[in-house]
């Protein structure tokens, strides 16, 4: 019998109760690492960046793994919903189709047959693939800790690389997305260094619906990963878009403040330079698809 | 051993009983525990897709999982597609057109195909290249490995 070498030793329990996490988060909890699909923190644990005394499998908890929608409330995703059941399932792509074009950039095929919504948020990584949608989706996480449930949204939730405001005893049991503006037309485009399986080096999500009120016609709404500590909008370039009648230059001068707004780092992937022109261009990219796709309906 | 998981598995029909340390890979449970060598192991890391195996039949890498996790599950690994003298439609298509050549990369692909071409059974080219891409090949350049796939879907659903 072969044990990993070099992987400290450690338990494997699946929780089966909300108060079995709670307790063993509270007897044991600087050792215990909470699991889903395991496809960051195995990989983390592999390299020796991660290391936990218990594993403690939540995915088995009641009503993880489901996902409810209602025309009022919008849609409840379990935290434990696979990327592959999100991206295919039918409510999600009838009403928050970017949800699903987003899903289908994670990885490989393989991967999302295990990664979890709920683990790619909690995750927090700068270069999360969901989290530019859930961001102009306006998605709110349901976090469960001993004193009961909480809500919150999600551009408080991602505190900085790889940090949550997940308390210390609490877990994510859902993420809900209330139903877009009628009319919604989204899109995510994500640029890694193939077309598939690597990290985004910069991935916009755009969501643009009509809106009468403003004199653009349309509101904008513009999530950006990859290229600031966590993933984050842009209010003030989705105000610029808001105010005047849209042409290209509006959509190229809104691009261009959004670059200014992004604060890449260099890492393995590409240049602060690259990284910022790449938000120009995909921003632009992507309100112009969805401006067409608009004018077009 | 102190701190084991016992875990009850079907692979390839068979069922099995098993004590395992936690920390045992899933991948290295089919290939040390059970002798099943066929799943191989390239990068660790979830990229390349050599350890593809089937979990309760869909793919997924034996890399990033722990055999505790498989408890009470079902396992397809590429013993279980076809024997040497009764192939699988897949295999014998792979065989056909020269789709491997070190072959190291092959279960996976194979492990990957089989639910696919079952849920999809006239892929287009485009289409079989996506569904291959999680899957790394250094000698082919795929081109014989996507006709393979399209030889298959042929003979699978004639
Ligand atoms: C080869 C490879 C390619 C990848 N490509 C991409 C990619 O293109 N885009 C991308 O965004 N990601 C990618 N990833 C990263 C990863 O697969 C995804 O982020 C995935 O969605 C993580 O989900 P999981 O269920 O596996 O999380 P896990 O690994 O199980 O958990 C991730 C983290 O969140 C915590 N956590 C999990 N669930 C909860 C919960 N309910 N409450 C509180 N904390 C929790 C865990 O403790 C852990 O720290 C890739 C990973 C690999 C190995």
């Amino acid at each position: 019998m072969l044990a990993r070498p070099g992987l400290p030793d450690f338990e494997y329990m699946k929780a089966e109760s909300p108060q079995d996490v709670f307790r063993l988060l509270e007897e044991r909890g600087g050792e215990v690492k909470l699991l889903m699909g395991g496809t960051d923190l195995f990989v983390q644990m592999r390299d020796g960046n991660e290391s936990a005394g218990i594993l403690l499998d939540l995915k088995y908890l009641p009503g993880m793994k489901d996902i409810s929608y209602t025309k009022k409330k919008g849609i409840k995703i379990g935290a434990a919903v696979t990327l592959n059941q999100l991206s295919a399932h039918p409510d999600v792509t009838n009403h928050f189709q970017i949800l699903s074009q987003s899903a289908d950039t994670v990885g490989n095929y393989q991967l999302r047959n295990r990664a979890t919504l709920g683990g790619n948020l909690c995750n927090a990584s700068p270069s999360a693939d969901m989290a530019p949608a859930a961001l102009v989706l306006e998605g709110e996480v349901s976090l469960s800790g001993p004193d009961g449930e909480r809500v919150m949204a999600l551009d408080q939730f991602w505190v900085g690389p790889g940090k949550t405001a997940l308390k210390e005893y609490e877990f994510m049991t859902a993420v809900c997305f209330p139903n877009p503006p009628s009319g919604a037309v989204g899109r995510y485009l994500k640029l890694g260094r193939s077309k598939m399986g690597d990290l985004a080096i910069v991935g916009v999500a755009v969501l643009g619906y009509p809106d009468p009120e403003v004199p653009a016609g349309i509101r904008f709404r513009i999530g950006i990963n990859s290229t600031a500590p966590t993933v984050y909008r842009v209010p003030q370039v989705e105000e610029l878009l808001a105010k005047a009648p849209l042409s290209d230059d509006i959509l190229r001068q809104a691009s261009g403040e959004a670059m200014k707004v992004s604060a890449p780092i260099e890492d393995v992937r590409a240049t602060v330079l690259y990284q910022k022109k790449m938000v120009n261009n995909l921003t632009f990219k992507g309100l112009k698809e969805v401006w067409s796709q608009l004018i077009n309906s | 051993m102190e701190n084991t998981f016992a875990i009850s598995v079907t692979v390839n029909g068979t069922p099995y009983q098993r004590s395992v340390d936690p920390r045992t890979l899933l991948s290295d449970f089919l290939r040390y525990d059970l002798g099943l060598t066929g799943t191989h192991v390239g990068c660790e890391h979830g990229v390349c897709g050599a350890c593809t195996v089937l979990l309760d039949g869909e793919p997924v890498r034996s890399c990033l999982l722990f055999a505790p996790q498989v408890d009470g599950h079902e396992i397809l690994t590429v013993e279980g597609l076809g024997t040497l003298d009764d192939l699988h439609p897949l295999q014998e298509a792979f065989r056909e057109t020269h789709a491997l050549q070190c072959g190291f990369c092959t279960p996976g692909i194979l492990t990957t195909l089989l639910p696919y071409l079952e849920e999809n059974p006239n892929p287009t080219e485009e289409e079989i290249r996506e569904a291959i891409s999680g899957n790394l090949c250094r000698c082919t350049g795929y081109q014989h490995i996507i006709d393979a796939v399209k030889l298959a879907a042929e003979n699978m659903n004639p």
